[in-house]
């Protein structure tokens, strides 16, 4: 790949000499090198980094925490990184309000230790340390409690966004009922960085839950997971409220765990109505706010190391069993050792390999050919460099994907931003 | 094509019951329930099937004939205006539905379906779709859709928005794609179903839309407070949610609502400066215990009278008395004008203060019936059309209001909709490179603009223009790729 003429002295005067800099290894993007790392810090100095960028024909990758610079595929080509780590604070929260407006590049743990001094909280609980919020929308993170608040897209209200050409736009606002113009924030949100940078999003809040119950079950059949977790969703005398239904499989063993939060007296009643359904399927265990806590950290962490292949498989819920049981036959016939946990309420399922490059290989094709039939989806999250170049990270896509294309080149017609990343080559 | 050759093409597609095309019959479809903008289309085409849509979709892109969708016409901010010489699209034949899939909690239904028919549906089975906009007996799913309609327990619930997993669309160019995962979660690629919801029939037709529906709450508890004033009414909503609760609903009406309301369907409400109806569902020992909690807010606040609805029968009344509200009107005025922005919770009483102050500078009644919960505020300015200017008096009036909730940090529409009523505000709201940033999406969509046109933005973009200065990527100058 031809090597870019970066202007670092122009971006030095835009941003400020200390804040660019020559890139290290670390900030390589599946083993694509950039030449330069560049904090602005500020939307406006965002926006003149982009000009510049794009006048000189630079491919930009946006970065936040850098805690998911793994997903998508391999880039064609990245010339510049643009952090957003000093643009880190929050504009204003209002608690009366229920709603925070906050830059991309704050961090998810500190707005909730800000946001926790109001006995609130932003109902998005991605496993991943370090994320920013930036990063979060652009990766559409997500964990258990998904299940009760919806993911990023339910929770979003407004941002702000600077396009490849350096124009700066909004959309939304700082109000949670609002209809006027389109929904950019939703537009922005899982875009990965390639419609342009988000620099700001608004949020609506919701109030820190009481006090928390864990229920959570032993199995040692994995057929038997989808019984369990249907029946607690649709049981006709389990009229409780579900905050995550999460399930995990590892060997020969498997744990179904229900999470409720809520003021005592309803958590202590939904959570022994819990118990009584699970315990006819099993030995079953309860756990208080404080143990549940340390329970989840660990439960909610995804299936895979690094040198994994890692994947995220959208089905219905009621297919849990079939996920399950592809994934388990496809990995052993291929020889691949295979870990599972996954959203189970939400028919999200995450999936860890370790092998042989084949049989990785081969295991993904034949789940996500299953998957794709019934209208489903595999997306590899993590794999070795050597793996993606095998397979796509999203798959095919559906037939949307000439509009999803139209939309990229009416956003970005240069293919600036994180050219080669993400679905149909985008 | 002329007009002729036209009502030939979609005669063949629709056969001859489907296409209205005398003067007469047209002026049926010249309005929405926007009463004030009339247009009357040169054709109203009456599919019955998804293939006809596409049909009669791609019979306008070849052609460059506009067209506008339209569900039951309930919608308020004319979004379904028709164009002239454009043919509109009435989808209220295609109400079925298709498939109900309890064990995923999903519905699959056509947009002439009406609102209330998928609880009604899926009723004996514990479930029910949470969004309930105030026309759900009447409007349809793919006007909800179009609207991202709220309803008065989205406070707990979300929109429109939140609740459609899925949707077949047919694209303006007649093309037909498949959005959002609709039983499955978390599908590849942007979230275009997200900003299709809502895009007021601007971007495409929805044929097939995926619905997620609800188990019933276990519990459900309704009480009616009575205050001095809105203000007072005002203290008690922010104490309720400041509390941490989240009701399924918070309504507020005003001195001059509950007159009308009364002399209307009379529900017994009593004579206060100020109702409000708080609402809680959910399980059974976390209403208990949260209601006692409002229940103690209301008295704090000073409430004058706490009525707690003692069975379904008196909370129907007491919905049918708020859900009456708009048409109420019509008891103490001849004439009336909605309006609906939204302000910040936090600022409902300074901005309830200054609707009154430009009440009395107009000479006109307002009254304020409103979702206080999410601060959406929905002024009935009165006025009587026989009297010269005042109609004209009334809608300024009601646009100075929604300059108020936006100088308050708020928002044109919470739930009606920009459509052709407010495109003139759009300027006051978002800046010029905002909408020109929301075009690039309807120009991927609707390239020649023949979707819904002149509709949400004053001043539409040629798609082939680009806001700010523009230069080559060097993959372009190579011919690795076009122009777009």
């Amino acid at each position: 790949m031809q090597t870019q003429n970066i202007p670092t002295e122009e971006l030095q005067g835009i941003v400020g000499e200390e804040h660019v800099r020559e890139s290290s290894a670390e900030d390589a993007v599946d083993g694509v090198r950039p030449s330069i790392v560049v904090e602005p810090g500020t939307i406006e100095e965002t926006g003149e980094v982009m000009k510049l960028a794009s006048r000189e024909g630079l491919a930009v990758s946006p970065r936040g925490g850098g805690t998911k610079i793994g997903l998508g595929n391999p880039p064609r080509q990245v010339d510049l990184i643009l952090s957003t780590a000093r643009m880190d604070g929050i504009i204003e929260h209002v608690p009366g309000d229920q709603i925070v407006r906050v830059q991309a590049g704050l961090k998810l743990q500190d707005l909730q230790e800000s946001l926790a001094e109001s006995d609130q909280m932003l109902g998005v609980d991605p496993p991943e340390e370090g994320a920013t919020i930036g990063g979060i929308v652009a990766a559409n993170s997500s964990g258990p409690r998904r299940l009760r608040y919806g993911t990023v897209r339910d929770l979003i209200i407004g941002i702000k966004v600077v396009l490849a050409d350096g124009t700066v736009a909004k959309a939304g606002g700082k109000v949670v009922k609002n209809v006027a113009g389109y929904d950019l924030s939703k537009l922005f949100t899982g875009s990965l960085g390639t419609l342009g940078v988000i620099a700001e999003a608004n949020f609506r809040l919701h109030p820190i839950r009481e006090t928390a119950r864990t229920v959570f079950l032993e199995v040692d059949d994995h057929e038997k997971i989808a019984d369990v977790t249907q029946e607690l969703t649709h049981s006709s005398f389990s009229q409780f409220v579900l905050d995550a239904l999460e399930i995990r499989w590892e060997g020969d063993r498997g744990v179904i765990a229900a999470l409720f939060e809520g003021i005592e007296p309803a958590v202590e009643a939904q959570s022994s109505v819990a118990t009584e359904v699970l315990r006819s399927h099993g030995e079953t265990s309860v756990l208080g706010e404080e143990d549940g806590e340390e329970f989840w950290e660990s439960f909610a962490r995804r299936p895979w190391d690094a040198g994994d292949v890692g994947l995220k498989i959208g089905a219905p819920p009621s297919d849990l069993t079939a996920v399950l049981a592809s994934v388990l036959g496809a990995a052993e016939r291929a020889g691949v050792e295979a870990r599972l946990s996954g959203h189970a309420g939400t028919g999200v399922t995450f999936a860890g390999l370790s092998g042989g490059e084949d049989g990785l290989v081969e295991v993904v094709e034949e789940v996500r050919e299953i998957r794709i039939r019934r209208s489903g989806s595999v997306v590899v999250q993590e794999a070795p460099l050597t793996v993606k170049e095998r397979l796509d990270a999203w798959g095919a896509g559906g037939d949307y994907l000439g509009l999803t294309r139209r939309v990229k080149e009416k956003f970005d017609p240069g293919y600036t931003m994180n050219p080669g990343r993400f679905l149909g080559g985008i | 094509m002329y007009r002729g050759q036209l009502i030939e093409a979609m005669q063949e597609i629709l056969g001859p019951e489907g296409v209205i095309h005398r003067r007469e019959e047209l002026r049926t479809y010249e309005c929405d329930g926007l009463m004030n903008y009339r247009v009357i289309p040169d054709l109203v085409v009456l599919p019955e099937s998804a293939e006809q849509v596409q049909q009669i979709v791609q019979t306008c892109y070849d052609e460059g004939i506009p067209f506008v969708a339209r569900g039951s016409g309930t919608g308020l901010s004319g979004g379904a205006l028709p164009v002239e010489s454009g043919v509109l699209i009435v989808l209220t034949r295609l109400r079925r539905i298709l498939e109900v899939d309890i064990p995923n909690g999903r519905v699959v239904v056509e947009p002439g379906v009406i609102n209330i028919w998928v609880s009604q549906e899926v009723a004996d089975e514990g479930y029910y779709y949470a969004p309930d906009p105030a026309s759900q007996i009447v409007s349809s799913i793919g006007g909800n859709l179009a609207e991202n309609s709220g309803g008065v327990h989205c406070l707990k619930y979300g929109f429109t928005t939140n609740h459609v997993m899925g949707a077949e669309v047919v694209l303006p160019d007649g093309s037909v794609v498949h959005i959002g995962g609709g039983k499955a979660p978390d599908a590849p690629g942007y979230e275009l179903l997200g900003a299709f919801v809502g895009s007021e029939g601007t971007l495409g037709i929805a044929t097939k839309i995926t619905l997620r529906i609800l188990r019933k709450p276990e519990a459900v508890r309704t009480l009616l407070a009575a205050f001095k004033d809105t203000e007072e009414a005002g203290g008690a909503v922010s104490g309720i949610i400041g509390g941490g609760i989240v009701p399924a609903a918070i309504e507020m009406m005003d001195s001059l609502t509950i007159e009308a309301v009364e002399k209307q369907v009379s529900p017994g409400f009593p004579e206060a400066g100020a109702l409000l109806i708080v609402e809680l569902d959910g399980p059974e020992a976390e209403v208990d215990n949260q209601f006692e909690h409002v229940i103690k807010v209301c008295e704090e606040n000073d409430a004058s009278e706490i009525r707690v609805a003692e069975d379904d029968e008196e909370r129907a009344l007491f919905w049918k008395g708020r859900k009456a509200a708009f048409g109420a009107m019509g008891s103490i005025s001849n004439d009336y004008y909605v309006q609906d922005g939204v302000v910040p919770r936090t600022e409902l009483g300074a901005v309830l203060k200054k609707i009154a102050d430009l009440s009395e500078e107009y000479g006109l009644r307002v009254a304020n019936v409103f979702h206080a919960g999410d601060g959406n505020l929905h002024p009935l300015v009165l006025f009587d059309n026989d009297a010269p200017g005042e109609a004209e008096k009334a809608e300024e009036l009601a646009g100075e209001i929604v300059f108020v909730c936006l100088e308050h940090g708020g928002s044109l529409t919470g739930e009606h909709g920009i459509g052709r009523d407010k495109m003139k505000y759009m300027p006051q709201m978002f800046t010029t490179d905002d909408m020109d940033v929301m075009q690039l999406l309807r120009c991927a969509f609707d390239p020649h603009r023949i979707c819904n046109p002149g509709k949400i933005f004053p001043t539409p973009r040629l798609c082939g223009e680009r806001p700010g200065p523009f230069h080559m990527h060097p993959v372009q100058k190579a011919g690795l790729a076009e122009n777009f």
